[in-house]
């Protein structure tokens, strides 16, 4: 450290201006996690970027024609090619000898359901391209309805719970491990509520030549049930329950998983979204999901080693040092 | 113009044939047309193409239902029906047989010469692959084209040691046919 | 100089003769030969490109578009099915106005599952707001080939280059392939207004309200409309070099008094040619009028090829279900502003592969002559006493 240099930390933010991918103004719901992830993903990519954006929420409320929050170039095609999109960016960077790095955006619905072919052929094809899936878990866009990451049990328009029926039935895709399986070289998942996490895991991500891929868990506050000021603290109830478990796979095997050392119990995290409320009820089939959903979080744990197997002190990678924006240059 | 029907089995080499026989017409300034009536085919499934040849650029592009000749990959094809649907009352049969070219004539009331060209082949190049033994006894026969364009087209084709065997393979196939038999047609 | 070549390997040429960037395809017969021999040119260092062979042809559609935007000459080919799933695309790509090259090597449609020539898959994307230029033989293919990549970067329009599947895509014939010399002198390099670029961000395909949907739809009606221009122009340029004319938007053919006319629409064009050629000389005479371009629909010209005829018989290779033929339907209204309008016969033949032989030609003359009610719809050739009662 040059001693010279005294800036006040309060100045210390507007002092080191941050290159902003993705500006404010847009029209994003208040506590849109998406729109948070999206503007972090921005700032680590930097400016030498060119963006393929699946139809979502994201891209609507991004550019209602003639404005755009995007100060780099922008791309939306379809619902379901986004994959394909980039690799043609990417092939066409590559023809004309450009090192301009493509990055494919879509929601959990243009990634794990619709868009799923396009970003397989993409990543198989070994495109140099980073795909940051943001992770709502249903169709926010079209007003709530199930996706295959909506999380067993949840309540969507199209998984409402009832006399025969306690929300979705069937389980959240595996997609990070399924895009792992096309072994290439980083996919990583990261969550809205660890800034640092993020950024650490882009910038991992854009270093790589080759297809990367990240899922970052997003809160959708009018998907979920929870009030808009609430979004960062639910995020990181997913990740202190064990429910979204916060991992690293290279070339198919799992290098890295950030500990949590004491995981809450499902009900924690649960219990603030109104799409769970009807697991809180009399029903003894309520009771049972909650079983399920604490089994799922229990088996994470479990497979992932979420309980990690030193000091909470040493960490270098845990809970408290990601919330503690302790790797932010790591 | 002179218009051409070859009948053969999925793996035959059936284009392969018409598209050089085509090649060849154009080797001596003439104008050809090559297209085969594909299917779904698989190995072993009857095929057929269609050659024209003609001084003039050629238009139509319709198959060929009444053909001047016929030439015949596989000799269990000339029992299937259809095979020698449209032959021109004069048209001429050439065919891959072990039989004679008299036994065949006489069963099918048509001109027909024989030669053993998938045997030849099978010797020659170690696949009895009869194509291109055909087409040298075609050109034999008819003098439609010349001998030296089917060795020109041969050589854009083929390199090494598979050229040399072809060629061969064409000058043997070429002396079991008596030359300009069907020059008339 | 004419050489012996495949359709599709004289198209492969001409493409690798325009310099793309990046080709993308999918395999479908009867368009695989085409890329087959791209893929050749690549692996033999011929053609220095990216060849991306994509997972579906809903992707080969989206790697031209993403790769176009960003800046490279980008081209793919497809047909029937392939066509289908890339619908969505193809209407995706014209509205955002991006300069790329298709061929569509046109079959039948599914189902009952053809692999044979039509043109239903092409007329099935006919409203996708792409530029279709149909090809009456190989020549055809390949100078249209080259053009298409002209007048698709001068118009930003995307254009679907039609050729006729097996008819033309698996005929050996004699064909000329230009230089590289004569397509360099062409074909400038790739520019494109809005390529994406870092340094100059722009943000596409964007969420448009209904206070602007209207003018952007009027834009590309406009564009198509003025590309009448530049697919005369850049035929009448690209002639000049090679020699060769292909027909600009409607050409035609024999006795310009004729009082009978026969517009077609692709490879049907030389067999009713032929037939022409043959034809007795007491028959009556024929005018034969080439459609090259269907979309843009070139009303004005296809009323001047029309005008003094008596009857005009549209000859398509498609058909719309329940409405009748595709392309007749437009000429017969294309026709409605001529002073004096010929009657219109509308026939649709050769579906999924049936042969087209020279008979056509007197066939349809005496159908005209022994059944005059104009404007009737009909699929030549139908054996209807196969067909049960109630489908005759």
């Amino acid at each position: 450290m040059n001693a010279e240099v005294n800036i006040p930390v309060a100045d210390l933010r507007s002092k080191q201006p941050r290159f902003r991918g993705m500006e404010s103004g847009h029209r994003a719901c208040l506590g849109c996690g998406e729109a948070l992830a999206a503007r972090l993903v921005m700032e680590s990519a930097g400016p030498d970027v060119m963006l393929a954006n699946a139809t979502g929420c994201l891209e609507i409320f991004t550019t209602p024609w003639p404005e755009s929050a995007w100060r780099v170039p922008w791309m939306h095609s379809l619902f379901e090619n986004t994959g394909a999109i980039a690799s043609g960016m990417e092939a066409a960077m590559k023809a004309q000898g450009k090192a301009t790095k493509v990055i494919a955006m879509g929601g959990d619905g243009g990634t794990f359901d619709i868009g799923f072919q396009a970003l397989s052929g993409m990543l198989e094809r070994g495109h140099n391209v980073m795909y940051v899936c943001y992770d709502n878990e249903a169709y926010m866009n079209t007003g709530i309805q199930r996706s295959s990451s909506t999380p067993h049990a949840a309540m969507t328009t199209t998984s409402p719970p009832g006399k025969a029926r306690m929300g979705k039935r069937h389980l959240k895709k595996d997609i990070v491990s399924i895009v792992s399986a096309h072994h290439i070289p980083y996919a990583a998942t990261t969550s809205v509520a660890y800034p640092s996490d993020i950024r650490k895991k882009v910038r991992r991500a854009m270093e790589i030549d080759g297809p990367t891929f990240l899922q970052i868990h997003c809160p959708c506050p009018l998907g979920w049930g929870h009030e808009g000021d609430k979004s960062i603290e639910v995020a990181r109830l997913a990740v202190e329950t064990g429910l979204f478990p916060m991992i690293e796979l290279e070339r198919g095997g799992l290098v890295g998983a950030v500990p949590i050392r004491h995981p809450k119990p499902v009900e924690d995290y649960l219990q603030k979204q109104q799409r769970f409320r009807h697991l809180f009820t009399e029903d003894v089939r309520a009771q049972q999901e909650l079983e399920h959903i604490q089994a799922i979080a229990n088996y994470n744990i479990e497979i992932y080693g979420l309980l990690g197997d030193g000091q909470d002190n040493f960490d270098n990678e845990g809970m408290d040092t990601v919330k503690r924006g302790g790797l932010r240059w790591g | 113009m002179i218009e051409i029907r070859i009948h053969g089995r999925g793996g035959q080499g059936n284009v392969v044939a018409a598209y050089l026989l085509a090649m060849a017409a154009f080797e001596e300034g003439r104008y050809g047309q090559a297209f085969p009536n594909f299917g779904a085919e698989r190995r072993g499934a009857p095929v057929m193409a269609f050659v024209r040849i003609n001084d003039e650029p050629i238009l139509q592009r319709n198959q060929v239902n009444a053909p001047d000749f016929l030439i015949i990959q596989d000799q269990a094809l000339l029992h299937v029906p259809g095979v020698l649907n449209g032959l021109m009352p004069k048209g001429n049969i050439l065919v891959n047989s072990s039989q004679t070219s008299q036994e065949l004539t006489a069963e099918f009331k048509q001109n027909v010469i024989a030669i053993p060209a998938g045997a030849l082949a099978k010797d020659i190049l170690g696949r009895p692959v009869p194509n291109t033994a055909l087409l040298a006894a075609f050109f034999a026969l008819t003098g439609i084209l010349s001998h030296q364009s089917l060795e020109q087209v041969l050589q854009h084709k083929f390199k090494g040691a598979v050229l040399d065997k072809n060629l061969n393979l064409i000058n043997k196939a070429a002396e079991l046919v008596p030359a300009n038999q069907w020059k008339e047609a | 100089m004419l050489q012996a070549l495949e359709g599709s390997q004289a198209v492969a040429q001409a493409v690798s003769l325009c310099r793309p960037g990046v080709i993308a395809a999918y395999p479908i017969t009867p368009q695989t030969h085409i890329v087959e021999n791209i893929s050749k040119l690549v692996a033999d260092g011929h053609l220095d490109c990216e060849f991306v062979s994509v997972e579906s042809e809903f992707s080969a559609a989206s790697v031209v578009l993403g790769a176009a935007m960003a800046g490279s000459r980008a081209y793919t080919a497809s047909a029937s099915q392939g066509i289908m799933l890339m619908a969505e695309v193809l209407f995706n790509i014209s509205g955002m106005r991006v300069p790329l090259v298709l061929t569509c090597a046109n079959r039948a449609v599914s189902s009952p599952l053809s692999i044979w020539n039509d043109q239903q898959d092409s007329m099935s994307v006919r409203d996708a707001g792409w530029i279709q230029l149909y090809c009456a033989d190989n020549q055809e293919a390949v100078d249209t080939t080259i053009q298409a990549f002209r007048i698709a970067e001068a118009t930003e329009l995307p254009v679907m280059v039609c050729m006729d599947g097996f008819t033309l895509t698996h005929t050996l014939e004699g064909i000329d392939i230009p230089t590289q010399e004569q397509v360099d002198q062409f074909l400038p390099e790739f520019t494109f207004s809005r390529a994406l670029d870092p340094r100059n961000p722009i943000s596409v395909g964007t969420l448009i309200s209904p206070d602007h949907y209207s003018e952007a739809r009027h834009s590309h009606h406009q564009a198509l409309m003025n590309a009448q221009d530049d697919i005369v122009a850049m035929d009448q340029e690209w002639a000049k070099i090679s020699g060769r004319e292909s027909g600009g938007l409607v050409s035609t053919y024999g006795d310009d008094n004729a009082k009978i006319g026969i517009l077609v629409i692709g490879s049907v064009f030389g067999t009713l040619k032929a037939a022409l050629v043959d034809a007795p000389p007491n028959e009556e005479p024929v005018k034969l009028i080439k459609l090259r371009s269907f979309r843009p629909f070139p009303i004005e010209a296809i009323c001047k090829a029309c005008e003094g005829l008596d009857n005009l018989i549209v000859l398509e290779r498609a058909l719309s279900p329940g409405g009748g033929g595709i392309v007749g339907i437009e000429v017969l209204s294309a026709i409605s502003g001529m002073e004096n309008p010929p009657t219109l016969h509308n026939f649709t033949v050769g579906l999924g592969g049936r042969d087209i032989p020279l008979e056509i030609l007197p066939r349809l003359l005496e159908k005209i002559r022994s059944n005059p009610t104009p404007n009737q719809f009909e699929i030549f050739d139908v054996e209807l006493d196969r067909l049960p009662e109630e489908d005759r």
